[in-house]
């Protein structure tokens, strides 16, 4: 029972930082309508830039204060992202409004592949260390209640709190103030959206800018994890079938796709993976995702669309 | 549209710069063409990059040294990024290059096992140091491999010589319980059919738990491996998968110290970021580990990285990775002079003559000596049958800032290895309608 609930435990907390990085997906859709392709490789740019400037700034000013050089780092980095978001917008999504989808889809793959390979370029291919001080080591609990206890990894656990504050956040930030609602607006129809005065570059500027803000955050948690480094572009990856399950549009839905996720996954690898030869846990999220789509196509929480003909 | 403008005309620029600074030299007769298959980019680049450094800076200190009978070696880089397909079009693109590729190491299974069946075909020989195909030892099968100094049968043999000394005896292990934490691909599954050998001869309990590529979740995997507690973790990773898993073993509370590595679970990169996390974590060292003391290593950093000529960032020579990189161009070279002593010292060697000098390497220790390998590594001797040449192994142990050789040599077991490898080739021909090659075979 305690090892059911300590891999129950585990997929929850993997599924809430995977609920964090398809809240990027989630954001930029809700507001422009775009599918982005490129949150991964914004994931990765964002980790790498932290980690970068975390090790120049200290070089730079001739400090030493772990804690400073941090923040210093985020600060820039947010700078960074929003360059990012600005130059997308001016160099791009600016010259595709009113196209296709998956115009807009394959100019986000682009972009990808620009940041993968303009991150490594800029800030190098290596492991670098991102260290904000998350703790490493394991914690028991529970352990009069179950024959040598539960483990909880604490890393995960602050983690899965810091994402679960971002995603308050966040929700907050859509459904209670004016520019949430007119990132919804803009989602729903770009050129109504024009029409009533909502102006469409800037909105996509900002949510390209939230969309980065999160990134980073998902960047220094998962950097502080696995170390900065080109795998973490591959973390988006973990996401998609995330924002099948929970939906495009629903923040809530990419809350619950996370963690029904990563309850999933973690659970048919330890108990079914040894029947097949094990390693499944990455192609039983996307099948996991596929049999909630026969029943509810829009996903969990998706908005059903209905063309009249 | 001027900012367009701006970037296209930057990009064309950039484009020709980059053709102008990576156009080869004009190829001379007596040049040797190594295509360097690399990966600097993509998941696994932290580990690819420094073992290519050294690769490459070995052909330079090669050609300061004056070449080889005055031959120079010339090389194009290719970036694989570890992907297969990428690796095969690389090798395509560049086989037929500056009078044909006189050898190719492509660090990867993957792109071994693509290869293999190529490269009788075009007569280049593979050379896989480390890696590849383990029966592919067996030279009078694969007469175009050649596994130099270790073959993963070999370093899983070692590891269990190991932790049976650790134990007591071999006779010790019956009960035991080893899992195998292994990259999900041929690189990973490699030591499977020896450690099954041995477990069916000693006893231990052997699990087998594949990790997807790259390998940065592991959470089901070390929760298993929680929950069944084995006396021994091997571990079978490369790149992000390596210190994912010790960060894993860290969080899940495995000591590290029962965790053993292959040789590519065992560089800097591996350990550097976790710190005190991997104290005590073991590795294969093959045969050589960080080497910063090596007399090649301070004729590196004298004849080029001093003059600004040296390949990568300067700490990173006589690391782990590096070294590896170094000791695969070396036997490349060597190989070279070999050949060139039967067929005409100075001359351009051609594949052919290449293979020939890969089946007669003997780097005695007075060699190896000479060349600046002095304690880094042991005696090469091949043949035609057996294309290894050479099965030492040591294992070092990071103790949080560096690694430290912590055992003694072992030699790979050739009573257990030898008919695994035999017998594995032997299918291989039976399918591929491969005639052994003869005694006679071996002359030409």
């Amino acid at each position: 029972m305690s090892f059911f609930l300590e891999t129950l435990l585990g997929g929850l907390m993997s599924g809430m930082l995977y609920s964090l990085v398809a809240l990027g997906f989630v954001l930029i859709y809700k507001a422009s309508g775009v599918f982005n392709f490129a949150q991964g490789a914004m994931v990765l740019f964002a980790a790498l830039s932290m980690a970068r400037f975390s090790e120049w700034i200290p070089e730079w000013l001739g400090m030493d204060n772990l804690f400073v050089a941090n923040v210093l780092a985020f600060v820039v980095s947010i700078v960074v992202m929003f360059a990012v978001a600005w130059l997308v917008e001016r160099l791009v999504l600016r010259h595709l409004v009113n196209q296709e989808a998956a115009t807009l889809l394959m100019a986000t793959l682009g972009i990808a592949y620009f940041l993968d390979g303009v991150g490594q370029a800029i800030f190098g291919s290596d492991i670098y260390k991102i260290d904000v001080g998350m703790p490493k080591e394991p914690v028991m609990v529970l352990e009069s209640v179950f024959d040598g206890g539960i483990l909880i990894n604490k890393e995960d656990f602050v983690a899965a709190f810091i994402s679960a504050m971002l995603v308050l956040a966040l929700t907050i930030f859509f459904q209670k103030t004016a520019t949430g609602r007119a990132l919804r607006a803009v989602a729903d129809d770009h050129q109504a959206a024009q029409s009533i005065g909502i102006p469409l570059d800037r909105i996509w500027v900002i949510v390209w800018c939230v969309a980065g803000i999160t990134a980073l955050v998902a960047g220094v948690i998962w950097g502080s994890k696995l170390g900065a480094q080109f795998s973490l572009s591959t973390v988006a990856l973990r996401a998609l079938p995330v924002v099948i399950l929970g939906g495009l549009t629903s923040v809530p839905g990419a809350i619950l796709g996370g963690l029904i996720i990563g309850v999933g996954e973690k659970l048919s690898e330890v108990y079914l993976g040894h029947y097949v030869g094990g390693g499944i846990e990455i192609w039983f999220a996307y099948m996991l995702a596929l049999v909630f789509l026969l029943f509810r196509p829009q996903g969990l929480f998706g908005e059903k669309i209905i063309d009249r003909v | 549209m001027k900012l367009h403008k701006l970037l296209v005309a930057a990009s064309i620029a950039a484009i020709g710069l980059s053709a102008a600074l990576t156009a080869p030299a004009a190829y001379a007769a007596e040049e040797q063409f190594f295509p360097v298959l690399a990966y600097r980019t993509g998941a696994y680049a932290p580990n690819g990059a420094p073992w290519a450094n050294g690769f490459v800076d070995y052909m330079k200190l090669t050609n300061a040294r004056g070449g080889v009978n005055g031959g120079k070696m010339i090389w194009e880089e290719c970036e694989t990024a570890y992907a297969t397909d990428r690796g095969v079009e690389c090798y395509e693109r560049l086989k037929g290059k500056h009078g044909g590729a006189t050898a190719v190491q492509p660090l990867s299974t993957g792109i071994t096992f693509a290869l293999t069946e190529k490269a009788p075909v075009d007569k280049i020989p593979v050379i896989t140091a480390g890696y590849g195909r383990s029966e592919s030892q067996d030279g009078s099968v694969f007469g175009w491999n050649f596994p130099l100094i270790g073959t993963y049968w070999m370093g899983a043999d070692v590891l269990v010589q190991h932790i049976a000394k650790k134990e007591g005896g071999f006779d010790k292990l019956k009960g035991k319980k080893i899992a195998l934490v292994y990259h999900d691909s041929p690189y990973g599954k490699e030591p499977i059919a020896l450690l099954q050998e041995r477990a069916k001869m000693h006893g231990f309990e052997l699990s087998l738990l594949p990790v997807a590529h790259p390998g940065v979740e592991q959470k089901a995997t070390w929760l298993q491996i929680r929950q069944n507690k084995p006396d021994y973790v091997f571990l079978w990773g490369w790149g992000v998968m390596n210190q994912t898993a010790i960060k894993e073993a860290q969080a899940t509370g495995y000591p590290r110290d029962k965790m053993y590595g292959i040789w590519w679970s065992g560089a800097e990169p591996d350990v550097k970021d976790v710190g005190d996390g991997a104290k005590g974590y073991n590795a294969l060292a093959m045969q050589h580990g960080a080497e910063p003391n090596a007399k090649v290593v301070k004729e590196v950093l004298e004849k080029l990285h001093a003059k600004g000529q040296g390949t990568g960032p300067k700490e990173e020579v006589g690391q782990v990775l590096y070294m590896r990189g170094l000791i695969s161009s070396m036997l490349q070279v060597e190989a070279v002079r070999v050949a060139q002593d039967r067929y005409g010292k100075g001359k351009h060697i051609t594949g052919e003559q290449m293979r020939w000098g890969l089946e007669h390497l003997d780097l005695d220790q007075k060699k190896l000596d000479a060349l600046g390998f002095a304690g880094v590594m042991r005696p090469v001797k091949t043949s035609c049958l057996d294309h290894m040449g050479s099965a030492w192994a040591r294992i070092h142990t990071w103790d949080g800032k560096k690694w430290n050789f912590t055992s003694d040599w072992y030699q790979g077991d050739e009573k257990v290895l030898r008919p695994l490898v035999i017998s594995t080739a032997g299918k291989y021909a039976e399918e591929k309608k491969i005639v052994r090659r003869t005694a006679e075979d071996c002359k030409k």
